[in-house]
């Protein structure tokens, strides 16, 4: 049975450690089971240098993704991946760095909220990012994840005003995620201008790291992003190249790339 | 049928699940609403095009061929001869308003059968708003001729090929329009689905059709009808129809296709930013809706009927394609009226109930919520397989 705890999630505690020590931190997104080979690209972008790892729980019905990250759940679906198959594995698997899941508030609730928290705790995940899970809406989860001792990222967005984006950081766990651009997750070849502006807001109201993502796409935009932002999430130019068949030897390339922008 | 509060809750449904892109555009998007519908100039407005422009009230017309042959007395609410030929035209004259009003100079909608397509289009036409409507690949296929109806009335009709490209499909593909176009784009959405305030504000612009009727059947049987019978997709025009007697003894029907029937063999669960009963498998994937008429492939209901289900003011039943398509031939043949297939599983009920669950006698209130002209290829091409 997961018990609370009152200290610091794994998330954040290692996050908080790799920031305060002065890295800047790069959090990839891999959508699990796109490829058969999906943990041996979690292991590979961990030891490219990724502090932590978003991984994709494929939904029919993806709200804020693109195309690219739909085609990865699509194909992950048609690979017959389900919830418990894709936790079972991570409970199997050494990757090295806390993993944040990633997925829609569908399979939480249908899963059941305690039952979804207690099956992250032992499968090792860390975190939750539940993207259509406004603070709104967010009691029922925050106290099954609070129970399951898992920790709960929130995004800030460019349209949030002062008092939302006060109100989401004064909750989140683990990390802040800053929505750089108002769209879908994507490649865009420049960011925009609203990226720098909300981590500066986001950053008015918490000293948790802030990692900033959609639409980052190169290692230019991440060192760009990371004069203000503590790191990056990049999701849909990682991705492209698994559907692409690069493999993990290509993903732990690409990740490197990064690394190597931003510094050790 | 009251106000879901800010949370926009009906009982356990309802709801705001949406990225913080979009929470800011729904808070918005609900004060804006609250203000408008709280002026009488609004209102004003809103009846005063509904009457000039759309041809409200429609009218009721009691069947009494097809009575006789039932043993019912069935009236029908003749949304069919609204304007664009449905109740959608309702909804969107309200939300092309409140867009007028919030100073956005776009609107983007979802469609299946197209009917709200049409009617969004129609709506922009009226206002010179720009109007971007997104329809399922498979969709646009079934309905060719509205796509070209819409491109008529100036709208661009883009094709969804993602998912399983129909309705459901559309409205993502329209959520993920809006996050990227919040700023000078309103959603108007078809239904009394997705976030709050959409249920609500949706079943507001609706309500007409129940007001109307409930006053129309006072006249024609002194008080309400026993059975009121509408067609439930997303549930519009049955919210619509239900608020105008929910405070009566009448029972109160939806009819669902029996492809997509969500208020019988859905369960809880959250797509689209609501609450509400939805097909899905044991993990939480969505379904797909598949029936005979694009209108009705949703695959979940508006969270008011999910909660008028739960409380047991209303019931839901459903209507397969073969029942359907005998309803609409019926109406043809004994009442000179094409019915749209959608409103044609409500009759289908009916047909089938008469004497039955309905007992014979009983006073029957149909809204046809649409006429079935953009059907008859379709339905020319099932009955010669048929044959």
């Amino acid at each position: 049975m997961p018990e609370v705890t009152g200290e610091l999630g794994a998330m954040e505690r290692s996050l908080r450690a790799r920031r305060d020590a002065g890295s800047k931190l790069v959090v990839p997104y891999v959508m699990a089971g796109m490829v058969p080979e999906w943990i041996e690209v979690l292991q590979a972008v961990a030891s490219a240098g990724a502090d932590a790892i978003e991984v994709g729980l494929p939904f029919s019905d993806p709200m804020i993704d693109g195309p690219v990250i739909q085609a990865a759940g699509l194909a992950s679906l048609g690979r017959a991946t389900t919830v418990h198959g894709v936790l079972d594995a991570l409970a199997g698997a050494e990757i090295g760095v806390p993993l944040v899941v990633m997925t829609y508030y569908n399979l939480v609730f249908r899963t059941g909220h305690r039952r979804f928290a207690a099956s992250l705790r032992e499968s090792g995940v860390a975190a939750a990012l539940i993207p259509d899970l406004s603070i709104e809406e967010l009691d029922p989860w925050a106290a099954a994840a609070a129970w399951g001792g898992v920790e709960t990222v929130l995004m800030v967005a460019p349209s949030s005003p002062q008092a939302r984006v006060a109100a989401i950081v004064a909750r989140a766990q683990g990390f802040v995620y800053a929505v750089a651009r108002m769209g879908v997750t994507g490649e865009r070849r420049a960011l925009g201008a609203d990226a720098l502006a909300v981590v500066r807001r986001a950053r008015e109201g918490t000293d948790l790291p802030i990692c900033v993502g959609i639409g980052i796409s190169t290692p230019e935009q991440a060192a760009e992003v990371c004069e203000v932002a503590d790191g990056v999430a990049v999701g849909s130019a990682l991705v492209r190249r698994l559907l692409d068949g690069e493999g993990p030897e290509g993903a732990a390339r690409f990740v490197a790339r990064f690394r190597e922008a931003l510094g050790p | 049928m009251g106000d879901p509060g800010p949370t926009g809750r009906f009982g356990d449904f309802g709801g705001r699940y949406v990225p913080e892109s979009l929470m800011p555009a729904c808070l918005e998007l609900e004060v804006a609403f609250r203000e408008a519908w709280a002026d009488p100039e609004f209102h004003r407005h809103f009846e005063s095009i509904l009457a000039t422009y759309g041809g409200r009230p429609t009218p009721v017309t009691e069947c009494h061929r097809l009575s006789d042959r039932l043993g019912i007395r069935l009236l029908l609410k003749r949304e069919d001869l609204a304007h664009t030929g449905s109740h959608k035209l309702n909804n969107v004259i309200g939300q092309a308003l409140l867009t007028e009003r919030m100073g956005k100079p776009r609107m983007i909608a979802e469609t299946g059968a197209g009917q709200h397509g049409v009617a969004s289009a129609t709506a922009a036409a009226l206002f010179g708003l720009e109007c971007t409507v997104f329809m399922g690949e498979v969709d646009t296929q079934r309905q060719a001729l509205n796509v070209f109806r819409m491109e008529l009335l100036g709208a661009e009709v883009r094709t969804v090929t993602s998912g399983s490209r129909t309705l459901k499909d559309a409205v993502n593909e329209a959520l993920r329009e809006w996050v990227a176009t919040v700023e000078d784009t309103h959603y108007c959405l078809g239904s009394v689905m997705g976030p709050h305030p959409f249920p609500y504000m949706v079943r507001e612009f609706q309500r007409i059709v129940g007001t109307e009727a409930r006053a129309q059947c006072e006249a024609l049987l002194g008080g309400a009808p026993d059975v009121v019978v509408a067609c439930v997709g997303g549930g519009s025009n049955a919210i619509g129809t239900f608020s105008g007697f929910v405070d009566t003894g009448a029972r109160l029907v939806g009819v669902e296709a029996a492809g997509g029937a969500a208020a019988t063999n859905g369960v809880p669960g959250v797509v689209h930013g609501m609450k509400s009963r939805l097909l899905q498998d044991e993990d939480g994937q969505i379904l797909e809706a598949l029936s005979i008429s694009a209108g009705l492939d949703s695959p979940g209901i508006g969270p008011e009927h999910a909660h008028l289900g739960a409380i047991g003011r209303a019931e839901y039943r459903s209507a397969t394609d073969e029942e359907v398509l005998g309803a609409f031939s019926a109406l043809a043949e004994t009442e000179g009226i094409i019915p749209a297939l959608e409103p044609a599983h409500g009759l289908a009920w009916i047909i089938a109930e008469a004497g039955r669950d309905i007992p014979a006698g009983s006073s029957v209130l149909l809204t046809l919520s649409g006429r079935g002209d953009k059907d008859v290829a379709q339905v020319r091409e099932l009955l010669a397989g048929g044959r």
